[in-house]
């Protein structure tokens, strides 16, 4: 199997990215006043790459020694990645242009998180899954706490370093119980050690391991019980990583979770089943219940990305490619969502008081910027499933294979969730629509800023019509069957 | 497709309103005169479109009409519209009241107008929708999406207590209708199909049934509403504007009916014969329960809206009747109650325009000053109480007919409903029109405008047409419902029969 010379033509993605971080950091540094052109740059960058991720193929190729492996689901959920580094380098820019506070770190950093990320949701082996992940993680770490003289942002960047930490030990410990009572650390391999114990079933000490593992993903993912620095980092970072926080690095995470589950333990689904119920469960509720209270809207996003995080998983136990392929739709329409509610709350914007943050300054915002509220608004009943819009189709996806598979309990406790969580969702609406207007807020005048919550307003609008919807889903279908036949 | 999709076009024609609305701009009385006009105008324009059906419909035919299919979603779910005859009069009762709606909130309506119309508009494409569609999930998308609209029109231009009432609207359906997409995920899972006429045919499992039958009925007893999960309607129709009212009694609620005509009969007639009894007791209930509360109202919104939730206690009835006397008459007692409770909804809001206050102790001997409106008042007073001649009546006889042929007892007790309606009735309308005109505030009060009569004088016209001459509705249904009725009992019988095997063995 070990070739000379590897094969990189399905890596050149990663390697381009890479090399274009180390590029963009020379200019950073030997060039003054860069930010805006390392910025362009990135996301040229990305662009590129994304067209490179989509020319690989969706055939499933291995390379590096079988570490790294790319096919149609990879190639789904890089794109999902690449679309949101690049959305959130364009809302950054134009964040930080406002702030005052421009540095060109920003944007190499996130460029390198997103590296990180393409070899996450690529990793076919232990080592390559945790490289991935340490990658990812520490340009994070430094992208939270990026605003340094600020409390707050500090506060968020030390938090989520020590839990990230944390959760990275776990993992590592995972792993290395793994490997010790299975032999390998590559993911084809343990599948076929799996499938080849016979009657005896799997050690326990790699089921021990494999709760370790998924203890460590669920901290990325942010699912319950492993969520408690959500809020606080979500709160504590600048609006344009917590965008960026909410969608990139959990596509990742549940990008390598599904891989994780399906191919090297698919043997053991019924071991980890009942985990990932629990974790599924667990977070809807959380995530529908803890909302209700919260002031804040990043906190409130926090919360409610916690429950979509429980939606998701929900198509994994189905165990199949549909429930695959709902994860996959899931995660796309979870992105457009999320980011384009991201721009209209980095809109809020006062003269004297900078960025506020607080749901009531949305009081009245039908009044004085009706664009603004009317996009919201569609952005919060899509959060909340209501049809014809995209979130309707999101939750759609996963609670088929879910009915199919003949968890009905759990279909009726997911649908509940998502009731209580409309709740919290049309608070906002109705106080932007029923209250008394406060204060107005400066106009949006970045016109990327206009372009990017348009379009993913009109397309939350729009996933209804199959022309649009349709690309989507078979592509995710056609993706999700490359990972498992069935 | 080889014909024009009339369907297609009466559904979507509000949309295209809404966007003609949304590119109006200019100054701020510009803006609102030109929504009016626009909105009114897509109504009447789609009133005038759905005539085709009125015409063109055949009634010899129990299949669905003016079918359209389209790839949608991929995998057995599709784009399919159609009409039978239960469903085209509920398309052409939608038709007929949104220009109504519109009308009357020409005038009161002063804030955000162009917000306004857009909502009604978009409301209306969703109605038509429900009722037009022949696909599970079309079906689901339409009847959730309405409650968006009706949210912020309670919500906006609602009275103090809005936010309390669209909240409870919105989250109660929605508990009821979550529970029902469980469902018709399961149905799809095992018929593999969303199509409505297939599933029709379709036999689930009696077992099955039985809990299709309860999340189905979840969803339908709410929007219904039933007893005892009513209680959302009273407060969102206090707190609606007049518009918003009758949509919610001449539309809204006709979807619950629509809904067990079309879903929980056909597909589900195990079940539907089984928990029969549950139906009867609540539909009971509630015909005896809120007419007694009706009486102790002071609110005259508040009064109509219990006596609506009586008046679909005679609905489900008729349909659980399984007889086509129950059925015709539950249908006739729904299009009835969308013009009649629509209309009562109207005379409120005549008189809420002048005072401002709907409470019923600060009127009285309105017929001293407002004859043409006393009149009109009169009419549909008699008209909700069930008077020979009217609607009501045609429906509530026919219903009482059908139950009675199932169990004199529920008869017996439905007719209680009848009594207590003259008497609620009766009392508000004495409290009101009748009396010595002594308060002050009262004696400078206008008789109806030109409008206002040009608003009712169609309700009038149609529920004495109802009431006199009901063949000419009765013509469009009657097929169907015959049909309806007749599979009901083969697959009753079939149920039997197999029963009747297991037990043999």
């Amino acid at each position: 199997m070990t070739e000379l010379f590897p094969n990189i033509n399905i890596a050149y993605g990663e390697i381009f990215l890479s090399f274009g971080a180390l590029m963009l950091l020379m200019i950073g540094v030997f060039k003054n006043n860069s930010v805006n052109l390392v910025s362009w740059i990135a996301v040229g960058l990305i662009a590129v790459t994304l067209f490179l991720t989509v020319a690989a193929g969706s055939e499933q190729t291995y390379t590096f020694s079988n570490l790294f492996v790319a096919d149609g689901f990879t190639r789904f959920m890089k794109v999902l990645v690449l679309l949101a580094a690049a959305l959130a380098v364009i809302m950054s820019r134009e964040f930080f242009r406002l702030e005052g506070d421009e540095r060109f770190e920003f944007p190499i950093l996130l460029v390198l998180a997103t590296v990180g990320m393409m070899v996450m949701v690529s990793a076919n082996d232990l080592m390559s899954l945790y490289m991935g992940i340490e990658l990812q993680s520490l340009s994070l770490y430094v992208l939270a706490a990026f605003k340094r003289d600020s409390e707050r942002s500090t506060e968020a960047g030390l938090k989520y370093f020590v839990l990230g930490a944390l959760s990275s030990g776990i993992l590592l410990y995972g792993c290395s119980l793994i490997y010790g009572f299975i032999g390998s650390t590559n993911f084809s391999s343990i599948a076929v050690a799996l499938s080849n114990m016979g009657e005896s079933g799997p050690p326990i000490g790699a089921i021990v391991g494999l709760v370790f593992v998924l203890s460590g993903l669920a901290f990325k993912i942010s699912a319950v019980p492993f969520h408690m620095w959500t809020p606080d980092v979500y709160e504590g970072s600048q609006t344009p990583v917590t965008a960026f926080f909410a969608v990139a690095p959990k596509v990742a995470a549940l990008a390598l979770l599904s891989r994780t589950l399906y191919v090297p333990f698919g043997e053991m689904s019924g071991s980890w089943s009942q985990v990932v119920i629990f974790m599924s469960v667990a977070s809807m509720l959380l995530g529908s219940f803890a909302a209700i209270m919260q002031t804040n809207i990043k906190r409130l996003m926090a919360y409610s990305s916690i429950g979509h995080v429980g939606f998701a998983l929900l198509g994994l136990i189905a165990g199949n490619a549909e429930g695959l392929r709902g994860v996959m739709v899931y995660m796309f329409i979870y992105l457009i969502m999320n980011v384009g509610m991201f721009v209209c709350i980095m809109s809020m914007r006062r003269k004297e008081d900078g960025m506020v943050e607080d749901i009531k300054e949305l009081s009245g915002l039908s009044k004085n910027h009706p664009i603004m509220a009317a996009f919201i608004s569609i952005f919060m009943f899509s959060l909340a499933g209501v049809p014809p819009l995209a979130g309707f189709f999101a939750k759609w996806y996963v609670i088929i294979p879910i009915v199919n598979a003949g968890y009905f309990s759990l279909a009726v406790v997911a649908v509940l969730a998502s009731v209580i969580g409309a709740y919290y969702y049309i608070r906002i609406v109705k106080v932007m629509y029923f209250d008394e207007p406060a204060e107005e807020f400066v106009p949006q005048k970045s016109k990327p800023m206009k372009i990017i919550a348009t379009l993913l307003a009109i397309l939350v609008l729009a996933f209804i019509i199959p022309q649009i919807s349709g690309p989507v889903i078979e592509s995710a279908s056609s993706a999700a069957l490359t990972l498992r036949q069935n | 497709m080889e014909y024009f999709p009339i369907l297609f076009a009466i559904t979507f024609l509000p949309l295209l309103g809404v966007l003609i609305i949304l590119g109006i701009s200019g100054e701020k009385e510009i803006v609102e005169r030109n929504a009016r006009n626009a909105a009114l105008l897509t109504t009447v324009a789609t009133f005038l479109f759905s005539m085709v059906l009125w015409f063109s419909f055949d009634k010899n035919t129990a299949g669905f009409q003016f079918v359209e299919e389209a790839e949608w979603l991929g995998s057995g779910i599709k784009y399919k519209m159609g009409v039978d005859g239960i469903s085209v009069l509920f398309v052409l009762l939608t038709t007929f009241i949104m220009p109504i709606c519109i009308l009357c909130g020409w005038n009161t309506i002063k804030s955000r107008v162009k917000e306004y119309m857009i909502a009604f508009l978009l409301l209306e494409c969703f109605m038509i929708g429900v009722f037009c569609s022949l696909d599970l999930v079309l079906f689901y998308v339409f009847f959730e999406a309405g409650l968006i609209p009706m949210f912020f029109i309670i919500g906006v231009w609602g009275g103090d207590n809005r936010v309390y009432a669209a909240y409870k609207l919105f989250l109660y359906t929605l508990l009821g209708s979550v529970l029902m997409l469980v469902a018709m995920l399961y149905m799809y899972g095992q018929a593999g199909t969303t199509d409505i006429p297939t599933l029709m045919q379709y036999s689930f499992e009696p077992h099955a049934q039985i809990w299709l039958f309860l999340a189905f009925f979840a969803s339908f007893a709410v929007k219904m509403p039933m007893w005892p999960v009513h209680t959302w309607l009273p407060d969102a129709h206090v707190q609606a504007p007049t518009a918003g009212s009758v949509i919610l009694a001449g539309i809204l609620l006709k979807m619950g009916g629509y809904g067990f005509l079309r879903f929980s009969l056909p597909m589900f007639p195990v079940a539907s014969e089984e928990l029969a009894w549950l139906i009867y007791s609540l539909s009971c209930i509630a015909i005896i329960y809120t007419s007694l509360v009706a009486l102790r109202q002071t609110d005259m919104k508040k009064l109509i809206a219990y006596s609506s939730v009586a008046h679909m206690g005679f609905v489900t009835l008729g349909i659980f009747a399984f007889n086509v006397q129950g059925i015709e008459g539950a249908i006739i007692v729904m299009l009835a109650h969308g013009f009649v409770a629509s209309a009562l909804f109207l005379c409120v809001g005549v008189i809420y325009d002048r005072l401002h206050t709907r409470d019923i102790d600060r009127y009285g001997g309105l017929v001293n000053i407002m004859p043409r409106y006393a009149f009109v008042f009169m009419f549909f007073t008699m008209a909700s109480v069930g008077l020979p001649g009217t609607g009501n009546f045609v429906g509530e006889i026919l219903v009482l007919i059908g139950i009675f042929k199932v169990s004199s007892w529920v008869a017996f007790f439905a007719l209680f409903g009848v009594i207590l309606s003259a008497a609620y009735m009766l009392y508000l309308y004495r409290r009101v029109v009748f009396g010595e005109l002594i308060k002050e505030d009262l004696k400078n009060m206008l008789d109806m405008d030109r409008r206002e009569i040009f608003i009712f004088a169609p309700l009038v016209i149609l529920t004495l047409w109802m009431g006199i001459y009901p063949a000419t509705f009765m013509d469009f249904m009657h097929v169907s419902v015959e049909n309806l009725v007749v599979q009901h009992e083969v697959s009753m019988a079939t149920y039997h029969a197999t029963i009747e095997i297991v037990a043999g063995n």
